[in-house]
């Protein structure tokens, strides 16, 4: 068991949950994941820790609400008890004095690459920042964000902010101006990850996904989370969940992670019906 | 490896001739001669009907009645030199326990088990005892069938239980000494159940959310109820021992932090959790399961009432289960129950080289599900959605036999054919887990990642380190994880006598 200290909507459909886990905290690093389940008979879904306290011994992170398990979560309030929350699960990202670091995020991404932001900062990296956002209102942590960056851009489709394009582009044209930069670090829904991984291709800049593949036990112990890098089979929760973007099979990934659609909408219509008559 | 032919302890031979020469056993093995004992016929295991209970997940044994259980009991010769004892890998009294059954004291019985195996509910209905106490049993050799060992165990575990007084030893007192115990499995219950009877303070980390480990997202509902596990895990609560849920060690915590939290004593169980695959084109396809994944998705997270629980899991029409042994068994008919029209193992070599016991073959059968032997696929094919529509198979034949002395099986040129499957399910074997070995440096690791112990004490290269079960063989079974558990333990409590807190 464990107690939400916090659970708040920052944007529609996503939510920051923050869980009082002290034996998590002491080993939490940047790039990790921890597994949650809302309540007994809920999904075991991964979330990537988005920040932590080390003297409240409490983790952070944001999630979207897509599922029966996550829509759970959105109900949860300060003070409930939830039955599992586990980790520090997976690789820590790789955190050196790279030089010149991007880091690209979008949706529960524009969170779980703030930690990660934040270590490459301390490292004296210099960070360039780009959030990806459908429209202005969707964009939360900003002052968080600008505070471990060096640069702060924001992709919106609205044209509120700096740049109207989808990521990709950006990110190209940030490619083009700053010439130096070392590695690419994504982070956001799988189709971002992608597009970002293809943008810098032809760059031949090291460019770094955290894979959301779909979890079960995320200690490696069933397999449900693999994907082919480099022509090899990996397990995302213990392999993972950073690996090389321009090495992921991403059709499979697509493909693997769409395999219980039908069966989502199904538990969705059934959860709904039984809670909201 | 270590095997269970050698010979018996000491102690355990003065044990066991005691409990022989007690007055009781002598008068009742007089009062009814071996003749007329052999003349009883063994009680059958009343089951459910295969075709009513192939659509459920209810269990499939219903368990002997107290009047079979008694006259199975009587069978039995109590032997002056019981071979069925030398054949348990924990060492039960098997005579003393089957004798209380026939004079009807089920309490003592169940008491005489628990002296040597805190898990007999589970040990009862999972072990395989046709190749352990009952195939040395000397009734078998007199008769052919030996004494239902297994279904007495089971019977009188059940009986306790049922009547809803568990009985609890009295404990030692305290010795002060702390002992972390990583992985709830059959292995890591086995070493806590035997240590807080000494007195020493257990406390068992587990990764998951329930304790039991491959008990509980292994071993199907239809064989092992939960509930019967979780009432074997409540008593060794009640024996004092913690529970530490949700906890990985190597991640949560190492080892060596948990050392400096002040545990004296660690046995590592984490079993083979980290399952092989194929390694052929097509294995990531959407419907292609480890057979972990697929039997955690149903047992551990009750994909069987999706959508009344969230995970689910697919329910193919032709389910193909690849391997024989027994997590091959408990998918192929977890498939069938979920629906399957068609439920068919795949198994590289023939029916006699099947690891699985004989029993879950048999309940297999009767269950409707298909065998075809002498196949193994070479790819898998998807349709336009990746989901797996087929395998592509190829033929095999027998040559000599290889290291595990089972025929080597070796594809049939040109043998090649198309099967229909919308389910597969890879039951191929698990290799140890890696997660220990890989945050313990110190840890000496053998070839296979598997954690290097010296088996006749259960020590690992680090001080006050144990190791046992699939951890360190690799997949085995539930009982060779409690036999080197027993050792372990035994060992454990030696080392903490000698040892002084910093």
């Amino acid at each position: 068991m464990a107690k939400i200290l916090k659970r708040e909507r920052l944007v529609p459909n996503v939510h920051v949950i923050e869980v009082e886990a002290p034996e998590i905290v002491r080993k939490c690093q940047p790039g990790q994941f921890v597994i949650i389940m809302p309540d007994k008979k809920g999904e075991r879904i991964p979330l990537t820790v988005a920040d932590w306290d080390k003297k409240k011994g409490s983790i952070t992170s944001v999630f979207l609400v897509v599922g029966t398990s996550t829509h759970k979560l959105a109900e949860l309030k300060a003070g409930d008890d939830i039955p599992v929350f586990v980790g520090p699960l997976g690789k820590p990202s790789e955190i050196e004095k790279f030089g010149t670091v991007l880091v690209a995020g979008g949706c529960f991404g524009i969170a779980a690459i703030y930690p990660i932001a934040r270590a490459l900062k301390q490292k004296g990296n210099k960070v360039i920042t780009l959030i990806d956002v459908k429209a202005n209102y969707l964009l939360y942590w900003e002052e968080k964000l600008r505070a471990v960056s060096d640069q702060f851009h924001v992709s919106s489709r609205d044209s509120f902010y700096d740049c109207k394009e989808y990521i990709p582009h950006t990110l190209e044209s940030l490619l083009k101006k700053e010439k130096k930069i070392a590695r690419i670090h994504s982070i956001g829904c799988t189709y971002l990850m992608y597009t970002c991984a293809e943008a810098t291709r032809p760059y031949e800049i090291q460019t770094l996904v955290s894979l959301n593949p779909i979890m079960v036990d995320g200690t490696g112990m069933c397999g449900a989370c693999r994907v082919t890098v480099g022509g090899k089979t990996k397990f995302a929760c213990v392999d993972g969940p950073d690996f090389d973007g321009h090495l992921v099979d991403w059709d499979e990934l697509f493909m693997r992670r769409k395999s219980y659609f039908d069966d989502e909408i199904h538990s969705m219509c059934y959860w709904e019906k039984k809670n909201f008559p | 490896m270590a095997d269970n032919k050698k010979d018996m302890p000491p102690e355990l031979k003065e044990k066991l001739k005691a409990g022989f020469n007690q007055e009781w056993r002598k008068e009742l093995r007089k009062s009814f001669p071996m003749k007329e004992r052999m003349k009883i016929k063994r009680q059958k295991m009343p089951e459910r009907n295969p075709d009513e209970r192939n659509q459920d997940f209810f269990e499939v044994n219903r368990g002997l009645r107290a009047k079979a259980a008694v006259a199975e009991a009587k069978r039995c010769w109590d032997c002056a030199n019981p071979q069925c004892v030398k054949g348990c890998p924990v060492g039960i009294d098997i005579p003393a326990f089957v004798k209380m059954i026939e004079i009807g004291d089920f309490d003592q019985s169940v008491r005489k088990l628990k002296e040597t195996n805190a898990l007999p509910a589970i040990c009862g209905r999972v072990c395989p005892q046709e190749i352990q106490c009952e195939v040395v049993c000397n009734l078998k050799k007199a008769t052919g069938t030996p004494v239902a060992i297994g279904n007495l165990e089971r019977f009188v575990a059940d009986y306790e239980r049922e009547k809803g007084d568990m009985f609890i030893p009295s404990l030692p007192p305290s010795t002060g000494k702390k002992v972390a115990i990583i992985g709830s499995g059959p292995a890591g219950l086995t070493v806590a159940g035997d240590l807080a009877l000494k007195g020493h303070k257990c406390t068992i980390f587990e990764a998951l959310h329930v304790p039991g480990g491959v008990l509980w997202y292994g071993i199907p509902e239809f064989r092992l109820p939960k509930k019967i596990l979780e009432a074997e895990v409540d008593y060794l609560k009640k024996l004092g021992v913690e529970l530490r849920t949700n906890f990985v060690v190597g991640l949560t915590a190492t080892l060596k932090e948990l050392k400096k939290e002040g545990f004296d004593a660690f046995f590592v169980g984490t079993g083979a959790g980290l399952p092989n695959f194929m390694r052929i084109p097509g294995e990531n396809l959407v419907g292609v399961y480890s057979a972990n994944e697929y039997l955690t998705r149903v047992n551990l997270m009750r994909a069987f009432e999706f959508p009344e629980y969230d995970t689910p899991v697919y329910l193919g029409k032709n389910a193909v289960v690849l391997g024989g042994g027994n997590v091959a068994m408990d998918s192929v008919r977890t498939a069938k129950r979920l629906g399957a029209e068609e439920s068919t193992i795949v198994y590289r070599r023939s029916r006699v080289e099947m690891p699985a016991r004989i029993e879950e073959v048999h309940h297999a059968e009767e269950e409707g599900i298909k065998f075809h032997f002498l196949t193994t696929p070479t790819q898998f094919i998807g349709d336009d959605r990746g989901h797996v529509k087929a395998m592509e198979c190829i033929q095999m034949e027998l040559g000599e036999p290889d290291d595990s002395g089972r025929r080597r099986p070796i594809p049939i040129e040109g043998s090649e054919f198309i099967m229909e499957a919308d389910l597969v399910v890879v039951a191929i074997g698990n290799s140890p887990n890696p997660l220990i070995p890989q945050t313990t440096p110190q840890l000496k690791v053998g070839r296979w990642g598997n954690i290097e112990v010296d088996w006749d004490t259960m020590a690992t290269s680090m001080k006050g380190v144990y190791a046992g079960g699939d951890i360190i063989r690799g997949g085995a079974t539930v009982i060779l994880a409690m036999g080197d558990a027993r050792i372990a333990a035994n060992e454990m409590d030696k080392y903490l006598q000698n040892h002084k807190k910093k």
